[in-house]
């Protein structure tokens, strides 16, 4: 009796890796899932976050397209060693801040490392020649599968018959004959295979699956390392990006604006770790000062954030000042005037 | 069996699951976890990973903000 053999799939939680996943389980293997947290996944946080979203439906996508297929997904936190792939890229970043192919190389890397430790047979991941313009071309592939170390144990189900032929083809654990030359950057042939396998609810995140394609996104980690001198970041820097206003109104300093009750509400977590701000005399916004601020500074700081509570058109808004080390104090200020905020101060 | 207790409040998913699932892989059949959270997905994804992994939850509840989830760890937890 032949060896039941076992693939490890990367899940992105998009459709590609779930047709990809179900094409090799319909073929018999034994197909399990891995989904790596970088800290930068897009997660429906904005959503968990903001009070008027949280009665919107909310599912990690992953962990959805495992429950179709019916296979187990092991989550995998991987913070802590993706900060070299993202500060030090080898083939460097895309259009934004987006180490696509570094990132990919690591994580079929990290795959590999697991298939190791778990007795699997190979890998296999949702791309397709063409679709993603610096990952998922034909000359990249091969770097992947070099770079990772996973060479032809890394099969790509979806365009595997417009690429060399892998150790599963060539040992018969897979039948080529039944894999997919899909290219470029269309959706109809992944939409159609989807029909024909039952799916009728998948994810197709318009912008990917990771916020360092987001032009904006992008804009405030190079100015948080900029500001602090240093390319380094912990997961709270990352998430903290994800959320409120950020203002930068002198080099030294930063405020992180709540924008609603629910986004208050998870900057309060992080009170001791901040300076804040907040208004006493009407509601408004908690304002985290990430920086050293000089008494100019807090009265520059403590007028921007009444700009954005209910009296901002008044004369005085009372504030609580909160020191680093706890202490408090009051403050009544004048809100600065849209005309005194700066184009170039809003990140 | 032993009751177990894992706070996550304040993380946004998929930490909450990333925690349970390692918490877990220490626990042996029918111990039960109590897995405190403030993110609400969590009510979504902790039953998911639940049923993929062969866990049970005994039930859900929310007081506040937090988001009080208890599960009993199935036959098929391993050691990964």
């Amino acid at each position: 009796m032949s060896k039941q053999r076992k693939a490890v799939a990367l899940i992105s939680g998009g459709l590609d890796s779930m047709l990809a996943a179900q094409t090799i389980k319909n073929q018999g293997i034994h197909v399990e899932g891995i989904n790596f947290f970088t800290g930068f996944c897009v997660e429906g946080h904005t959503h968990a976050i903001r009070k008027r979203d949280q009665q919107k439906q909310k599912r990690n996508n992953a962990l959805w397209v495992a429950e179709q297929l019916d296979m187990p997904l092991h989550i995998i936190d991987v913070v802590e060693e993706y900060k070299d792939v993202l500060i030090n890229p080898k083939h460097g970043y895309g259009s934004n801040m987006n180490p696509c192919l570094d990132c990919k190389g690591f994580m079929v890397k990290k795959a590999l490392e697991w298939m190791h430790e778990n007795d699997f047979d190979f890998i296999i991941t949702g791309e397709v020649i063409g679709q993603r313009p610096m990952s998922q071309r034909r000359d990249t592939m091969p770097v992947i599968a070099r770079e990772s170390g996973a060479m032809d144990r890394l099969l790509r189900p979806l365009c595997a018959q417009s690429l060399p032929e892998t150790l599963p083809e060539r040992e018969g654990w897979v039948d080529r004959s039944k894999l997919h030359k899909f290219s470029g950057r269309g959706r109809k042939p992944q939409i159609a295979l989807a029909k024909a396998f039952g799916f009728d609810d998948y994810a197709q995140p318009a912008g990917g699956c990771c916020f360092l394609t987001d032009e904006n996104y992008s804009k405030r980690l190079v100015d948080l390392w900029q500001a602090r001198d240093s390319r380094d970041y912990e997961l709270d820097d990352v998430m903290l990006l994800k959320i409120g206003r950020h203002i930068r109104p002198r080099p030294h300093f930063k405020m992180i604006v709540g924008r609603e009750e629910g986004e208050n509400n998870f900057l309060e977590g992080y009170r001791k770790q901040f300076a804040t701000l907040r208004t006493l005399s009407c509601p408004g916004p908690l304002v985290l000062l990430d920086g050293k601020l000089d008494e100019d500074d807090w009265a520059l700081a403590a007028r921007i954030a009444a700009r954005f509570s209910k009296d901002k058109n008044g004369v005085s808004v009372t504030m609580e000042r909160s020191n680093l080390d706890g202490v408090k104090s009051t403050m009544h200020v004048t809100p600065i005037h849209s005309e005194e905020m700066a184009e170039e101060w809003h990140i | 069996m032993s009751q177990h207790q894992l706070d996550v409040r304040n993380l946004l998913c998929p930490m909450p699951v990333i925690r349970t699932q390692n918490h877990v892989k220490t626990l042996t059949v029918g111990e039960t976890l109590e897995i405190t959270a403030t993110d609400p997905g969590v009510k979504a994804d902790i039953p998911a990973w639940c049923r993929i992994n062969g866990h049970s939850v005994l039930d859900i509840s929310e007081q506040g903000r937090d988001i009080t989830i208890r599960i009993e760890v199935g036959e098929r937890n391993q050691s990964r």
